[in-house]
């Protein structure tokens, strides 16, 4: 990698670290969805929302693919998806706090879900620009699942925000809780910085008046309050992407990680 | 299978003399593989029956979802997690496609949750047996959708239209859900000894229960007779269970994994497989709710069902919203 | 149960390929059309099964009795001559 100024094996360690924002907030949000499999308010909701999980699961993956040939360049070798999935503790998983809180009612998974998707769109879309070829590539994948997704969650929250009473209630109770995880996807540190610089990240900051934009939109539709920013989690360096989490991650990887951890020697 | 001991409301084979001129004209249709579709003149038995049929089978197919669905978030790589979402995806989109199916007989979707959730009309008993360890989700793949497939291509025939198509809809997806489960039994067989002791633990629990969902001998049984007669039944209990035997034996041998039946042994003479005694016992008790989950698997879903229903209904109150605005806008 | 929140029933007609007519391939359940169609991506198209997608509400559909099949179908079944077959050509005519 070229263009961040560092020495070669530093720059990739940086990326490696990158990738692995990418993938693992897929790849917790899918393990998420994955937990409502069987139990959603319809059989129509419930295969909808797992072709979410799935294009989510696959994104994941195609993800920690790339990161793990990029630590096989800088590293003794290179981890596959699965050690990467398996084998990594809570403090070395980058994903966001946002996607990592527990699903709660169907509003606060759709809530966030939608504060995601939004979020998603837009990064993917500035990841496809891209110096990076692989990134620009996988982007350009993505992205059209999460077109979809995108168009989902928005109508969802629109229906049940201008639905009846409770639920409009609910969805407005579960925008203002994890309201305060949505500053996150937009700070950056030093480590995006320098591969922003070098034209290979995201700029993240530049997607908030974009994001707020459109969130905006479906939640005047929706006839909901788009809460005011208070104090955000897991901004200023110590989030869910430089692997500091919620008590909520812990669980998901112990469910997770469980059999792999309990009989490593074995293949799947 | 899916649907077990379908009640017809006879309680005896009538006579063809005993038929009225339209139920005799009725089965001249089925007789000469004409297929009835929901607008059709039909009997009222055999409109019953069939919803009591098709909708036992949808259930099946949404309580199965439980079993498996309690190793999505467990399952030991990326590949198989991604598999088994799409598996128990498409069986929420079996279960759709048979609800549906039902519907055209007048019935509605609600009123058939409804009668799942009361216990007025059951599952299959083998969704009411937990799954411990991984290789119980590569034993349902292979034991259990093996079993279903093999009841649900003959079904494909059924005299009822949209009971017929629901079904080739089912067998054309369904096809990857066996593999999916022999290929995870393969892998483990050929894993570490912890790995095959796995596996043999799995086939261990679920052999005798994969036979049972044939259901009992049905050579007495008048609503088979009827059933059979109606084309919505096309092989009996046992015939359909001695395929299935002589067909999973060979693959268990491939894996190496020995079938819990001392019994087991091929009879030349009459070219099939003998096995031992099935306990029927068992298999009544689990249909009259003993089974180790029949409480979960029905509170999970009348859970499911209650949570859900502020977002059942918003939706509709938004519909109506809507459809009122543009009305005004018009 | 909760009465009068059953979603409507809708029919979903599905184009597989480009060139083709779209074909009924089902039904399910949404609120409202948008998210009929939505649905239906979901549950009929998850194999690569379409490139388009209609649907109608199951009620506004309007389909012939089945008392009627004799009145409405046998009149066809003598006018032969609307098949091509119903005309025999020499063999040396081409084209035709």
């Amino acid at each position: 990698m070229t263009g961040t100024g560092l020495p070669p094996a530093s720059a990739d360690a940086l990326l490696f670290d990158y990738l692995l924002r990418l993938a693992d907030s897929d790849i917790v949000l899918a393990q998420r969805l994955g937990e409502w499999v069987g139990k959603g308010p319809v059989l129509e909701e419930d295969i909808a929302q797992t072709n979410v999980g799935l294009d989510l699961l696959g994104q994941g993956r195609l993800w920690l693919a790339y990161a793990g040939e990029v630590e096989a360049r800088y590293a003794t070798r290179g981890r596959d998806e699965n050690e990467l999935a398996y084998f990594r503790d809570g403090s070395e998983y980058r994903n966001l706090l946002l996607v990592e809180q527990p699903n709660g009612s169907y509003a606060d998974t759709l809530v966030r879900q939608f504060l995601y998707d939004a979020w998603h769109l837009r990064m993917l879309d500035a990841l496809a620009r891209s110096r990076d070829e692989r990134i620009a590539a996988i982007a350009a994948k993505a992205s059209k699942e999460v077109r979809y997704h995108v168009e989902r969650s928005s109508g969802w929250v629109v229906r049940l925000g201008d639905g009846t009473d409770e639920s409009h209630v609910r969805m407005q109770r579960a925008l203002d809780a994890l309201w305060m995880y949505t500053g996150e996807l937009f700070a950056a540190d030093a480590s995006d910085d320098a591969l922003v610089a070098a034209g290979i990240a995201a700029d993240v900051t530049a997607l908030r008046e974009p994001w707020r934009q459109a969130v905006g939109d479906v939640l005047a539709e929706a006839t909901l309050a788009m809460p005011s920013d208070g104090w955000m989690q897991g901004v200023h360096g110590r989030g869910g992407r430089q692997g500091v989490h919620s008590e909520h991650l812990g669980q998901l990887l112990a469910v997770m990680q469980s059999l792999p951890r309990a009989m490593p020697d074995a293949r799947w | 299978m899916y649907a077990q001991m379908v009640d017809t409301g006879q309680s005896r084979l009538p006579e063809p003399a005993e038929l009225s001129a339209d139920e005799r004209a009725f089965q001249a249709r089925i007789d000469a593989d004409v297929k009835i579709e929901p607008r059709d003149d039909m009997p009222e038995a055999y409109r019953r029956t069939l919803i009591r049929q098709i909708q036992q089978h949808a259930h099946s197919e949404v309580v199965g979802m439980l079993p498996e669905g309690n190793w999505i978030t467990r399952a030991p790589s990326l590949q198989r997690k991604a598999t088994l979402m799409a598996k128990v995806q498409d069986e929420a989109g079996h279960g759709l496609y048979l609800y549906c199916a039902a519907e055209t007989l007048g019935t509605s979707r609600d009123r058939m949750i409804d009668d799942l959730h009361a216990g007025r009309v059951r599952y299959s008993s083998i969704f009411n047996y937990p799954t411990l360890t991984w290789a119980d989700i590569g034993t349902i793949g292979w034991l259990v959708d093996g079993a279903a497939i093999m009841n649900q291509i003959p079904l494909c025939r059924c005299s009822f239209g949209p009971y017929a198509r629901a079904m080739i809809r089912v067998c054309k997806e369904e096809s990857f859900h066996q593999r999916q489960g022999f290929d995870i039994l393969m892998t483990l067989c050929r894993g570490t000894a912890e790995q095959k002791a796995m596996a043999q633990d799995a086939l261990d629990r679920w052999w005798w229960p994969s036979l049972m969902m044939f259901g009992p001998p049905d050579a007495e049984s008048v609503h088979s007779a009827q059933s059979a007669r109606w084309k919505i039944k096309l092989l009996s209990n046992d015939e359909l269970r001695q395929r299935y035997v002589d067909q999973t034996v060979p693959q268990a041998e491939y894996l190496g994994l020995a079938i819990p039946d001392p019994k087991l042994a091929w009879n030349g003479e009459r070219g099939h497989y003998d096995f031992g005694e099935i306990d029927w016992r068992e298999f009544h008790e689990v249909l009259k709710g003993n089974g180790p989950c029949n409480h979960d698997r029905i509170a999970t879903r009348i859970k499911a069902w209650e949570d859900g229903a502020w977002v059942r209904e918003a939706a509709v109150a938004h519909a109506a919203k809507r459809a009122a605005r543009e009305l005004e806008a018009a | 149960m909760s009465a009068g929140t059953e979603w409507p029933l809708w029919e979903v007609f599905i184009r597989s390929q480009h060139g083709l007519a779209h074909r009924h391939v089902g039904s399910l359940h949404a609120p409202d059309a948008a998210m009929a169609i939505r649905n239906a991506r979901d549950v009929y198209t998850r194999r690569n099964e379409g490139v388009s997608i209609w649907v109608a509400r199951s009620a506004d559909l309007h389909a012939s009795s089945p008392d009627e099949r004799d009145a409405l179908f046998d009149p066809a079944q003598d006018k032969v001559y609307r098949h091509p077959t119903f005309f025999p050509m020499p063999d040396e005519v081409k084209h035709l």
